[in-house]
């Protein structure tokens, strides 16, 4: 499905450009992008180290294995695939309290951490596995108390109440959570049915 | 809870090798051990985040995603939705950068306090990057079939923006 995906956008934009006259744009955009993606990826390199270091020191002294515990039985329901003592509840834990917090930058790495725990768990490596699923309905849903991004946009605009869009917000992103879980939690009962 | 959230980083920083220096712990080898992980990490996300943001690009500078989003004004126009957030919603999932530049449009031309420009200021903020996600995490893991995780993804996004619409109508025009 990938596959397709990327050739469609890829192949849409070059035709269209042919046919609008605008290969040179697209030309540009492609060189850019290769440019933009190894700068974001710099970017990310120096968070990945900082939190992973910060996870490391935690793991070691048994803060995470206490954190995972007492939320096992919360996080389990989710993932009903993880045994109950795995690192990866904490890291899954870790990734969701980022997010709430609106610190995407800090969300990335501990979700990337529990993408590791999980492949662990994962007997074919090339394919996801239904948690990884999970994981990811949890990080797409984009549930956050606090949209840093937006309220400074409308701060920037001249908004009468910048922040007035907090409530609504966490609203509609935790409906559409509680729909993609549900969504979710369909499909893996009904492919295991078969 | 914006106050929390200043908070959160500074005490992490704080307690997390606190508590292992009280259980005895290097806290500083183990530090630079786990960060030498993060550099193995990008390395192997970077050609998915290149693919991806390429893809996505040469889709947006040829015209094509705007001819895609003309074509399908005049649906949300007879839905009653602001055609402005069309666009909008269509380049949430693909990129996060491109979405936040034509949440910022919408928010300046129609203003950040009209019905246009908060609805799409809670659409913004009310997902995340579907693709990109998609794209890093399974690839920080070489996961390669990704089974029912775009369908899932997408609409999710989907449920989000009908929510955000049926939110901002009930909040800021009274009523649905």
């Amino acid at each position: 499905m990938l596959n397709w995906l990327w050739f469609v956008l890829l192949a849409a934009g070059v035709l269209y450009g042919a046919a609008a006259g605008s290969l040179e744009a697209v030309t540009e955009a492609a060189l850019n992008a290769s440019g933009d993606a190894v700068r974001l990826a710099i970017e990310m390199c120096g968070l990945l180290c900082l939190w992973l270091g910060v996870l490391r020191v935690a793991e070691s002294s048994g803060l995470v294995d206490r954190l995972g515990r007492a939320l096992s039985p919360l996080v389990g329901l989710l993932f009903p695939d993880v045994p109950k003592t795995h690192p990866a509840f904490s890291a899954i834990v870790m990734n969701f309290s980022a997010n709430l917090l609106g610190l995407g930058n800090a969300a990335t790495p501990f979700g990337l951490k529990a993408m590791s725990y999980l492949q662990e768990l994962n007997r074919s490596k090339e394919d996801a596995t239904p948690a990884m699923i999970t994981l990811l309905a949890l990080n797409t849903s984009g549930v956050t108390f606090i949209p840093t991004l937006v309220i400074s946009l409308r701060m920037a605009a001249g908004s009468k109440d910048p922040a007035c869009i907090i409530g609504p917000t966490a609203l509609a992103s935790s409906l559409g959570l509680v729909f993609a879980l549900t969504l979710d939690a369909l499909i893996r009962r009904r492919q295991r049915g078969r | 809870m914006r106050a929390l959230s200043a908070y959160a980083i500074p005490l992490l920083l704080l307690v997390i090798p606190l508590y292992g220096l009280a259980k005895k712990q290097p806290v500083y080898e183990q530090f630079v051990a786990g960060a030498a992980e993060g550099i193995a990490m990008t390395v192997q996300i970077l050609p998915y985040l290149l693919a991806m943001l390429l893809s996505v690009a040469v889709f947006r500078a040829s015209g094509a995603f705007t001819a895609v989003a003309k074509v399908l004004a005049p649906l949300t126009e007879t839905l009653g939705v602001p055609t402005e957030v069309l666009p909008l919603a269509l380049m949430r999932p693909l990129s996060g950068s491109g979405a936040l530049a034509l949440s910022a449009d919408v928010i300046n031309e129609a203003g950040p306090d009209s019905f246009p420009g908060l609805l799409a200021s809670v659409m913004q903020g009310s997902t995340d990057t579907t693709f990109y996600i998609l794209a890093v995490y399974f690839g920080s893991v070489g996961v390669k079939r990704y089974r029912y995780a775009l369908p899932v993804g997408l609409s999710a996004d989907l449920m989000s923006f009908i929510a955000s619409y049926a939110v901002c109508r009930f909040f800021f025009s009274g009523g649905l």
